[in-house]
């Protein structure tokens, strides 16, 4: 079956125009991502899409730490990152890690193009609570805007409030806002 | 601006010096890494550094050797050591040579986040702390007020009863009588002594970093402005702001301290809120403001706001009698100082000094003692350890300069503060000091007889 006109006028520009995407590896589901590319236009104002999922890189795994190095998914997302893709983020069901800490919330590249984000610490199910969608989804949110804003040149804010200030914990991430302060968001207007 | 806090980290793995700078990077700070004990030694021996991350495991030497090492250089520096191979002994020898702490690799992120925040917190404090004794060290010094001539007890007086109010102080005088120190002695006399004195100088900075430094800054404001600042408006709160050389203020910076003289309130650049302050400003200057008014280049509306109430210091030449117990107090200062038993100054070497004309007042009289005190080979000062200027040539040292008998006063200045400078190859403080004048009356000079560094 032919595209309709404007289906094919909207493939034509997103092949020009840049975008934020989104790259589900693994199974993440439906209802994790469908709400995010709202999101990020709205605090990035560039316009953002969802990928087709990709596996998880086995080659990541880490026996010992029975982990999964975020760099090493950083530069695999690289590798299926689209031509017009002005950032790229990953969304990741695994366990991440980078050799210094104990593991991660996500990893981004500080003013570079990848970002990763893993849901596994996220869950309630994670701290021994009953699962909760509703605040699993806001913490989504929270880290994927914060992830991005690395990769736009933005450091950790000591506002609790910012969305920029530390993930060291859940209870930091719960604390933020999904948000930009208003220091920070000035500071990325002048970044975007 | 503040500055970004600086780390130092030493891992023999790549991959580790890697994401830890990654990760410290993320957080804002400004971070190096370097491969073995020798670097990190040539490292701390370069720069300044809030704090060292070394493995305690590497060839040559290990980190307790980098530690002790670092810390010889350096003894305040906080060293915490990282290992992927703890174990108590090593952890009870890092404690012992003096680690901040001792952490397991791989980290817990919210625990090495908390380590790193409490020692830059702990250096900030350190910073403060030095800052403070060095604050309350000028603060004793309202004993340093000498004089017992009915000009400097007026002076004293006025100095006690403007004290108890609120009242805006302008305070006049020449280069050097001590107008920061008057300043200095109304504020720790007054109700506002327990909140900070904050002094300004007004003709060090120009327009733009002057608006920066009274008001602040938000994060973004511009270009560098990487973190919000306060202005020293804010950080006067409920305490004094002492605005120095406020004669050299733009048109511009002028208004905007009216402004916040009548309104009580401001804000940053960048900023939309406003910020209220209680603040008593006290402002100083060695110009003729009235002058400047009647030339329109200062505000007439804020001139009388300034000078609610003035005080006039009056040139040493006009106190000579306090000379003696001026040398009495800068003798015994700066022998304690030098670790020197200098007991008295001969009364040859008092009649020169008291002969003199001091154009750069008490600071010139003070600093004449205290080199006196430094080259003193014997208990005492005599005509032998005064400088010539004071000993009396003044034909041979202003040989060159009054040579044309048709040049004015101004012409000889501007052409001595010239060769000066030449000599000293634009050295600011080297020239300031050989001419007896502070720096900001230097600067001053420089810009009034367009001098220009040449290229």
């Amino acid at each position: 079956m032919e595209k309709e006109p404007q289906l094919v006028l909207n493939f034509l520009l997103n092949d020009l125009v840049d975008c934020i995407y989104l790259l589900p590896i693994g199974n993440i589901a439906k209802e994790m991502l469908c709400f995010l590319p709202k999101k990020i236009e709205m605090r990035f104002d560039y316009s953002s899409e969802i990928l087709e999922k990709i596996g998880i890189p086995e080659r990541a795994f880490d026996l010992k730490r029975n982990q999964y190095s975020s760099t090493q998914i950083l530069r695999n997302i690289l590798e299926f990152t689209p031509e017009n893709a002005l950032k790229i983020i990953g969304l990741i069901s695994v366990d991440l890690y980078i050799p210094v800490l104990t593991f991660v919330f996500g990893q981004a590249q500080l003013n570079g193009k990848a970002a990763v984000v893993s849901i596994h610490r996220l869950r309630q199910e994670y701290y021994g609570l009953p699962p909760n969608n509703r605040i699993l989804l806001k913490r989504l949110g929270k880290e994927v805007i914060h992830e991005l804003g690395h990769t736009f040149g933005m450091v950790h804010c000591w506002d609790t409030r910012c969305v920029m200030h530390f993930s060291n914990s859940i209870r930091e991430i719960d604390v933020k806002e999904d948000k930009f302060c208003e220091s920070c968001s000035k500071i990325l207007l002048s970044k975007l | 601006m503040k500055e970004k806090p600086r780390i130092l980290v030493v891992d023999d793995e790549l991959i580790i010096r890697q994401s830890l700078s990654d990760w410290l990077a993320e957080s804002g700070y400004e971070v190096e890494a370097v491969e073995d004990g020798f670097k990190a030694i040539g490292e701390v021996k370069k720069k300044k550094w809030d704090l060292l991350l070394v493995d305690l495991k590497m060839q040559g030497m290990d980190g307790i050797d980098v530690m002790r090492e670092a810390k010889r250089i350096s003894k305040e520096l906080p060293v915490v050591i990282i290992t992927g191979y703890p174990t108590v002994d090593s952890a009870v020898q890092a404690m012992k040579e003096g680690a901040y702490d001792y952490i397991v690799k791989p980290f817990n992120p919210e625990e090495i986040d908390l380590v790193i925040r409490n020692i830059i917190a702990h250096q900030n404090l350190v910073k403060e702390n030095i800052y403070l004794r060095q604050e309350l060290k000028r603060r004793y010094q309202f004993k340093d007020i000498i004089g017992k001539s009915r000009k400097m007890q007026e002076v004293l007086v006025l100095v006690k009863t403007v004290a108890k109010s609120n009242s805006t102080v302008l305070i006049q005088g020449e280069s050097g009588t001590g107008k920061e120190l008057i300043a200095r002695a109304i504020h720790s006399t007054s109700p506002r002594s327990k909140c900070p004195f904050v002094a300004v100088s007004c003709a060090a900075l120009p327009e733009t970093l002057l608006e920066s430094e009274l008001f602040g800054h938000e994060k973004g404001a511009f270009t560098n402005a990487i973190s919000l600042r306060k202005g020293k408006f804010e950080l006067a709160d409920k305490g004094t702001l002492f605005l120095d050389e406020v004669g050299d203020m733009s048109q511009n910076t002028q208004a905007d301290l009216l402004r916040v003289l009548e309104e009580r309130e401001f804000r940053r650049i960048g900023g939309s809120e406003l910020i209220k302050v209680d603040v008593r400003v006290i402002s100083a200057t060695n110009k003729e403001l009235e002058k400047l008014v009647k030339e329109e280049k200062f505000r007439e509306d804020l001139y009388y706001r300034l000078n609610v109430v003035c005080i006039q210091v009056p040139p040493l030449r006009e106190r000579r009698e306090d000379i003696p117990l001026l040398v009495e107090h800068f003798l015994t200062k700066y022998s304690i100082e030098n670790k020197k038993g200098i007991e008295f100054i001969d009364e040859d070497a008092l009649r020169l000094l008291m002969r003199y004309n001091w154009p750069g007042n008490v600071r010139e009289l003070e600093n004449v003692i205290e080199r006196a005190v430094v080259v003193a080979k014997k208990d005492f000062i005599g005509p032998d350890e005064l400088p010539p200027s004071v000993k009396g040539k003044p034909k041979e040292v202003l040989k060159s300069s009054v040579a044309d008998h048709n040049l004015s006063l101004q012409e000889i200045e501007k052409r001595h503060i010239s060769q000066v400078l030449e000599a000293t190859n634009w050295n600011i403080k080297e020239a300031a000091n050989i001419l007896k004048i502070d720096r900001t009356t230097l600067y001053n000079k420089i810009k009034k007889y367009k001098l220009t560094k040449p290229a």
